[in-house]
Formats: structure tokens, sequence, C-alpha cells
């Protein structure tokens, strides 16, 4: 029978005090968490990119709803425990859901720190903690105007460039004379204010804030010498306390943070506490590292082992502003016993301090290079004895070991034990260890074995020295990017697995290559539907479950939740009969807007979903199909009038561009794909910003690609010219179905073309005329379950589901 | 009046698929889970009001079609870093019958 282990707090310390527990003693105990937020445990140490806007929420989630469910783990979100009954050994959270515990693992984290000056319940002024606060900014920055950050130290810097990133003026306001004076000594704070106001950023130090003023909404903040500030938006950044309210009012020791022992051990022996909300030997920590050393020590007692102890930190800082590098770490308090070596170069704007005692490093400043932190940390911890090399210790590590100063020579010279993550407590010999062990080959995998880089990723460059070094010629840094977060793999890999492997179907992929979630995403479904259609065209089953709406029901969904429709007129062509119709449905069905699109067609917007089946009935019955108008696929091909009408034209640009329009229509693409043929160079089709455009000239016709006219607007390059109609289809067929087999899902033919290379294309497609006939081959055979008008289909019943609400309670009602 | 309504089989609805029911404070959509399971939310994205019927369902999240906001089916909240909450409407299985409360339901108002 499993005991009973309830945690109170849903941030990084417990995820990873219930990693390591689950890793030592598997199903020792049955866990219930409590969370005050609605979200998963999730890396609040890279709140700051996520709000410069370098990394989306996704990337910095430590743990899905996946991992909770596989660990049989009841998680109670945006559940705030209220109580905790040590004598029923029993807590309760505010809307009165209870639990009971054999262990209580307290982790409640921490509080920021609010300043008691009039105005701080103002809209418009916000802390920076956690992701709503994040949110809270973003949303401000969107309206641009000016921010106020009040606290110069790691946090408020951070803040302060991320807003920055996002369009703000930004004020950082520091009571201090020098910014992060606990981190930094002044000359490295000097420089740190320098390099924020390089970026635009203005820093007030010896600001002392008297009011925050405004009525509803924040409009300044005043300081005590009576200047005032403008603005929108102001950031409270000054510290965080310990959240020990809950420990207290159970009757546990605390004072600043909840009491505990070396074991990890409240005053209660049944209850232990983790993180931020603890205070150990005096000190409550605030930094990752400390906390993952707790949770390894709760970890370890949890499973039995009464030898594992907690004896404190030291602990290392690195600003996370991106082009500042900035390393901190130990104590570098002025003292008689103390010694400094300092070493400054003013013009590159460089600075490192090191603090010895007793010929013993006990701290360490390194502004603007900072490769050498991790090796002086080192030598810190360790408390090595450094008279020896004392005279070059200043320059760094590969001064003292007479190296080059190539970085991979120096991740050469590390010893196994020297630390390379600090995060997570992971050396230098675990990794090598673990990739030998293991046969590991990627970044993903060290991440997921060994840690190293996983948490703030800032030594992620060090720990692929350390791969290259060990797996040799085997390692290659270009890393994947993966098609989203259900796989590590990238499109390609997933593309030649599915044609490699013979994967026919959505879950015969997500069972082969592992993929992470049940039934995948809204990323990844519609790319694996298109990749098992393009690749096995005669066998798989469209799965319309895994399309995006539009192409599922093959209409266009708008803001108001109707349709557009757009009936194909080949090469813009159209007739009284088909104007008729299209009049015609747009009365009888009330249809509100009839406007003529960009690529030579008509758009009826406005269709109620149920009228849709309708709708296409009356098109169909003039003659009209799907224009595909919604569809990454084949959508328009735009002519001009050539050589019947134009006074100019040398060749039959609209006849040329309808026998394109029926020869490639239906076609599944990557992305939309969008032609144009122009009946000679003066270009009235607009070819030349097309995927594919075509141009007439008296001795034949100029293939052109690669073209877009949408947020990137690119030229097309010239792929080839030939001589006649067939061989130009022939090309563009190629072309196309080469885009088709090699492109990512969404990803435009431009794209394509950048990522693969023109000159690449044009071998295959142009000079290689076996190739490219077999591409034209599979073309047109894919060609033969595309072409049927999907309108027709759902005229026809196909998908009635889709158009006929279940069950309608409005009449029902209206009627009593 | 009954506490619950029938408003249809379970069958009605496609696995990984979504049912609009019609109710005098909007569009109620039903949505069926790969692992069976069924859920009904108030038909309307908490961003900008999208019809949480014609997204894609994965998992026990659906993606609403209009700005890919990921919502909750369990609770209707929008997951990752957006915030908003759509109406949950609560459901029973009786048999191979879905049954809405008739108070969500039929309220006029959602």
């Amino acid at each position: 029978m499993p005991e009973k282990l309830v945690v109170i707090g849903n941030g990084m310390a417990a995820g990873r005090a219930l990693e390591e527990l689950f890793e030592r003693s598997p199903g020792a105990y049955e866990v219930t968490i409590f969370g005050a937020e609605a979200r998963v445990d999730y890396n609040r140490i890279m709140l700051s990119p996520v709000l410069s806007g370098e990394k989306a929420f996704e990337d910095i989630l430590i743990h899905d709803d996946a991992w909770y469910e596989a660990n049989g783990i009841t998680l109670y979100r945006g559940k705030q425990i209220v109580q905790i009954d040590r004598e029923a050994k029993r807590v309760t959270a505010a809307d009165g859901t209870t639990a009971d515990y054999d262990k209580l693992l307290i982790a409640t984290g921490s509080l920021p720190f609010i300043l008691p000056v009039p105005g701080t319940s103002l809209a418009g002024v916000v802390t920076y903690r956690d992701l709503d606060d994040v949110d809270a900014m973003l949303t401000a920055a969107r309206k641009g105007g000016r921010a106020v950050v009040i606290g110069g130290g790691l946090l408020g810097l951070e803040a302060a460039a991320g807003l920055k990133a996002q369009g703000m003026d930004v004020t950082v306001l520091h009571l201090m004379p020098t910014l992060m004076e606990r981190q930094l000594d002044p000359s490295a704070g000097y420089l740190l204010q320098r390099a924020m106001e390089e970026r635009g950023i203005a820093v007030r130090c010896r600001a002392n804030t008297h009011a925050i003023l405004g009525e509803t909404h924040v409009t300044g903040v005043r300081l005590d010498d009576g200047s005032e500030l403008p603005a929108d938006l102001v950031v409270m950044a000054v510290g965080i306390r310990p959240n020990a309210v809950l420990a207290k009012e159970a009757g546990l020791e605390t004072n600043r943070g909840v009491l505990v022992g070396d074991d990890m051990r409240t005053s209660d022996p049944d209850i232990f506490a983790v993180g931020e909300c603890v205070e150990h030997r005096g000190i409550c920590y605030g930094l990752v590292a400390p906390l993952y050393e707790m949770a390894k020590m709760v970890a370890g007692q949890l499973s039995g082992d009464g030898t594992a102890a907690y004896t404190g930190s030291v602990t290392a800082t690195k600003l996370k502003v991106t082009g500042i590098d900035l390393f901190s770490a130990g104590d570098f308090s002025e003292a008689d016993d103390k010694q400094d070596i300092v070493l400054r170069d003013v013009a590159r704007g460089t600075y490192r301090r090191i603090v010895l005692k007793d010929n013993r490093i006990v701290g360490a400043v390194l502004y603007g290079a900072t490769a050498d932190g991790s090796w002086f940390f080192d030598l810190l911890r360790k408390e090595t004895d450094v008279s020896e090399f004392r005279e070059t210790l200043i320059f760094g590590q590969s001064y003292v070991g007479g190296a080059s100063p190539d970085p991979a020579a120096a991740v050469a010279a590390l010893p196994d034990d020297a630390e390379i993550c600090g995060c997570n407590g992971v050396c230098k010999g675990k990794i090598v260890q673990t990739i030998n062990d293991k046969g590991l080959s990627t970044l993903a995998d060290v991440r997921a074995h060994t840690k190293a880089s996983a948490s703030c990723g800032t030594c992620t460059g060090l720990v692929e020295q350390v791969m290259a070094l060990t797996l040799g010629d085997k390692f290659s840094r270009a890393a994947t990017e993966p098609l989203c977060g259900c796989t590590d793999l990238g499109h390609d890999e997933v593309r030649r697995l599915i044609r490699a492997a013979e994967l026919k179907s959505i879950p015969a992929v997500m069972q082969e290559l592992g993929w992470k979630t049940s039934c995948g995403c809204a990323k990844c479904r519609p790319a694996l539907n298109y990749y098992l259609l393009c690749d096995w065209p005669e066998e798989y089953e469209d799965d319309g479950r895994s399309r995006y709406i539009n192409e599922r029901i093959h209409a266009n969904i708008q803001k108001d939740g109707t349709y557009s429709v757009v009936p194909r007129m080949w090469g813009g062509l159209t007739n009284p009969r088909e104007l008729r119709a299209i009049a015609d449905v747009a009365e009888k069905y009330s249809i509100p807007t009839v406007k003529v699109t960009g690529g030579q067609r008509i758009d009826l917007l406005g269709v109620r979903k149920e009228d849709l089946p309708a709708v296409w009935a009356d098109l169909n019955d003039a003659g009209m199909v799907s224009g595909h108008a919604y569809a990454k696929g084949l959508r328009t091909v735009k002519t001009c009038v050539g050589k019947d009408w134009c006074r100019f034209g040398t060749q039959d640009s609209t006849g040329l561009g309808v026998k394109i329009e029926k020869f490639m229509w239906g076609s599944w693409t990557p992305a939309k794909v969008k032609m144009g043929v122009s009946g000679c160079p003066r270009n009235c089709a607009e070819a030349t910003c097309k995927d594919v455009g075509v141009i007439c000239v008296d001795s034949g016709f100029e293939i052109h690609f690669a073209g877009a006219a949408g947020i990137h607007i690119k030229g097309t390059q010239l792929l080839c010219k030939v001589a006649d109609e067939e061989e130009c289809i022939e090309v563009i067929a190629a072309l196309t179905q080469l885009y088709r087999e090699q492109g990512h899902y969404l990803e435009r033919m431009y794209k394509w073309a950048e990522r693969v290379g023109v000159d690449a294309i044009r071998v295959i497609v142009v000079e290689d005329p076996e190739k490219r006939r077999a591409l034209f081959e599979r073309f047109v055979m894919s060609q033969r379950k595309a072409q049927i008008d999907p309108w027709a289909e759902r005229v026809a019943g196909r998908d009635a589901h889709e158009f006929i609400p279940m069950a309608n309670f409005v009449l029902a009602e209206a009627a009593e | 009046m009954s506490d619950w309504i029938d408003v249809g089989a379970v069958e009605d609805i496609p696995v990984l698929g979504s049912r609009v029911v019609q109710a005098p404070g909007g569009d109620i959509a039903l949505f069926r889970a790969a692992d069976g399971t069924l859920f009904a939310l108030r038909d309307r994205c908490p961003h900008k009001g999208g019809p949480l019927s014609q997204g894609i369902v994965h998992g026990h999240s659906v993606t609403c079609p209009l700005h890919n906001w990921v919502i909750s089916l369990e609770s209707g909240q929008a997951q990752g870093a957006d915030q908003g909450c759509a109406h949950k409407i609560p459901l029973r299985i009786s048999g191979e019958r879905i049954l809405l409360a008739a108070s969500a339901l039929l309220a006029r108002a959602a």
C-alpha cells in the first residue's frame, strides 16, 4: 500500500522533487498536488525570454499534462490550500477540497515584495513573478507607452530589457547607488548600467519611490526628491519573500521562511519543505540551483535515505539579457583578510574581479567575457588552493593551462568533475558517461537524460562542445527543429521515415515514431495527414479530423463563424451563365457580400454553414466546382488576355492558364500555390510574384517560380525557358511534385527554394529529363484521386453531419 | 421538467470530432475525444468568440479555428499563455444517449 504524499505548490521545486522521487522509488507514494496557479509546472527562470519574445510558453513547459497522468498524480489546479490540520493529517483547499496525507511537502515558493507606498493596487502596476505578470506586461507593451521598473536587480533588469524589446520606453529605478549591488561590485554595476543605457533604457540609481500616481490606472511615479516620471506601466521587482504563511498558521516553526534542518524536515517530522519558501541555516534562496539541490535531498529522505542532507549552496548568477554577459558568484564584500585581483579592459568594456581569502577564491565577478565563469566557480566551490597559479589566475583557465583560447580545447581541458550545468549541477564526466552508456547523439537526448542545459539553457554551447568531444564526427550541431511538441523529430526526418518504414496512417506514424502524445496536436496532425496523402496517394484515406476546418468542409471560415464560397473560374474566365448562377445563389440564400478577389474570381461572403451544401448544389448545376480558395493546394492561375485580344500579346496566355489550372486543380501541396501566366513581359497577370509564373515571349515560355506577395514580397526566379505549352506544363507539374515531396508542411514554395537551393531544384526539374518525367508521372498519378470536386461529394451527402446541428432547442423553446 | 435533457446519441458525434446543439443562450459544442470521453462547452472561444466546434480536437483539448487558442475540454480554460474560459455545460451519459443539464441548456443568456 503506497503512502500518501500531498504536495502544496506546483512550481519548479515541487516538480523536481517529484521527478527525483519517482526515479528513486517508483510507486512508493500516491501523490496529490495542489497548485494555486491554473498552469502546470513551467520553467520560471525563463520568463524573461518569454517577455522579450525570444521564447513561447510551450518552450518553457517542464511537465505537461501527460507527465502528471503517467505518474498517477492527482493534480488540483488553481486550488489554494488554506489549512493544514496536523492532528488529522489533512489539508483543505479554499473551495473545500480536502486530502489526507502520510507525508506532506510544502513548496509554496515566494511572494513578490510590494513596496509600502500609495498606489500599488492601481491598474497597470504589476510584479514579475509568473506568467500572468508576463501576460499583463505584454498586453501593456502592445499599446506602447512608458514603463517604469522599480528595482535594479536581476529580475528588474530582465523585465526592463524585455519591455524595451517589446517597444516601450523604459526607466529603471534603483534604490542603491549601483545596479545589482548584491551580486556585483560597483565597477561591474557601472558597466552594466552603461550597457543598459546603450540599449536605450534609462537608469536612475539612488531613486527612492515615494508614491505611485493615478486615479484608477497608473499615470506615473513620484520619487522622494519630488520629481515625477510619467508611466503607463509600473513593474515592481524589488525582491521576493518566502511564502511561509500556511506553515506558520499550522504552527510549524518559521522565521523569514519555513525553518528546515539539513534533512529538509520542518519542526513536524512528517512535513517537509522545499524551495523558495524555505529558510535553511539562516538563508533563504531565490535561485534555481539550490532549489534543485534541496529537491534531491527531499526525494532522498522520502525514499528512506536518512543520510540525505542538505548543507547549503554556494550560488552563481547569470543575467539573462541577450547581449550582456555577466557572471557573479560567492562573496565579494570588502574585508581586511580578503584580497582582490582585478582585470579591466576599458576599451572592450570587460571587467573581472576575483576575491581571495587564504589563497582560495571566495568570490568572482565577470563582466563582458564570462567563459571562465564555470572554472572560477569550480575553484570556489572546491576551495582549491590557487597560490601556485595566482599570478595568472585572473586571465582564466586557458592561460593557466597554457592551452590555446580555442573553446573546444578549453572544454577538453576541463576535469571530469567540472560543473557544466550550474542550474542542475551536472558535471562534465556525467555527461560523457551518459552519452557513452546510453548511446546518445542529440542535444535533446542529452538534456532528457542528464538535465544538462535543460533549465536556463545558457550552458547549451558547453554541452554541445562536450558532445562534440565525446562523439567526434558523429555529432552534428545543426539541431533540427522538431515538427511540434509531440515529437523530437523534424519534418524531414518524419517524411523520410514515413517512406522508409512504409507508414500509412497517422496512428502508425505516431506509434512507430514514438509520438509523445496520444493523438497529436493541431500542428502535427494536419502535417502528417498531408505527408501521408502525398506519399501514398492511392492508398491513404484523407483524415478530415486532422484537417483545419476550411479544408474539412471546403469553405473559408470568417470571423463570425459564417463561411465564404469561391467557385473556380478557370484562368479567370467566366460567362453569363455562371454569373447568373452566382447572382441567383446570392439572392436565394441572402448572401450579404459579393466581392471580386485578387485571383480573378468571385467570393460569396457570409454564407451560413447549414446553407453550404445547397449553395454548392446550385453552383454545381451551373457547371462550377470548388475554387479551393481555402486549400493548401492549387488556388488560382491568374492570366492576362493574351494575343487573342491584346496588341502586345505574344502567346495565348489565357488559354495556357486555363490548361494549367485544369491540369493542376485539386492537388494538395505543403502550402497554398498561386500561379499566373502573362502574355508578354509587361506582365499584366503579375506572374513574377506568384509561386509559379509563366511569362510568354515570342520564342516560347519563361517559367519563373518561388515568388510571393504576402507578408514577404518576393520576386520570382527564372527556372528555365521552354518552347511549347506541353513542355511548359510538364515542367510546372514536375516542379510542383518536387515541392510536394520535399516541402515542410506550411512552408511556401519560396521558403522551400531558399532551404534546398534554386540550383538543386533546377538540376532535377530542368537538367535531368528522367527525373523530371518521373516527377511528372507521380504528379499525374496523385491527381487521379485528387480531381474530384469536393462540393459535389458533399452535395451528394458526404460528411452530412458537418452541416446539420445535432439538436435544436431554440425553436422548441420558442414554441412553448 | 426533468433536470437532464436528451440531445442525441453518442454515435452522432464522430470520434475526434464535434457537433452543435442550438440553444436559446447560444450554440453548445459537444466533443468526443479519441478515448471516447464526451465534453460540452459553450461554442464560443473566450478570445474572439470563435466556434470551437469547428476546431481540431486533440487529447482533451480543442484548437480554435480563428486564432489557434487551445482550450481544455475538461475545464474550458485556455491553455498555454492565453487567458480565458469557455463556459462548461454539465453533461451526463445514459446508455448510448447524451444528456445535458436543463438549466444550462435552456438558459437564455450564456
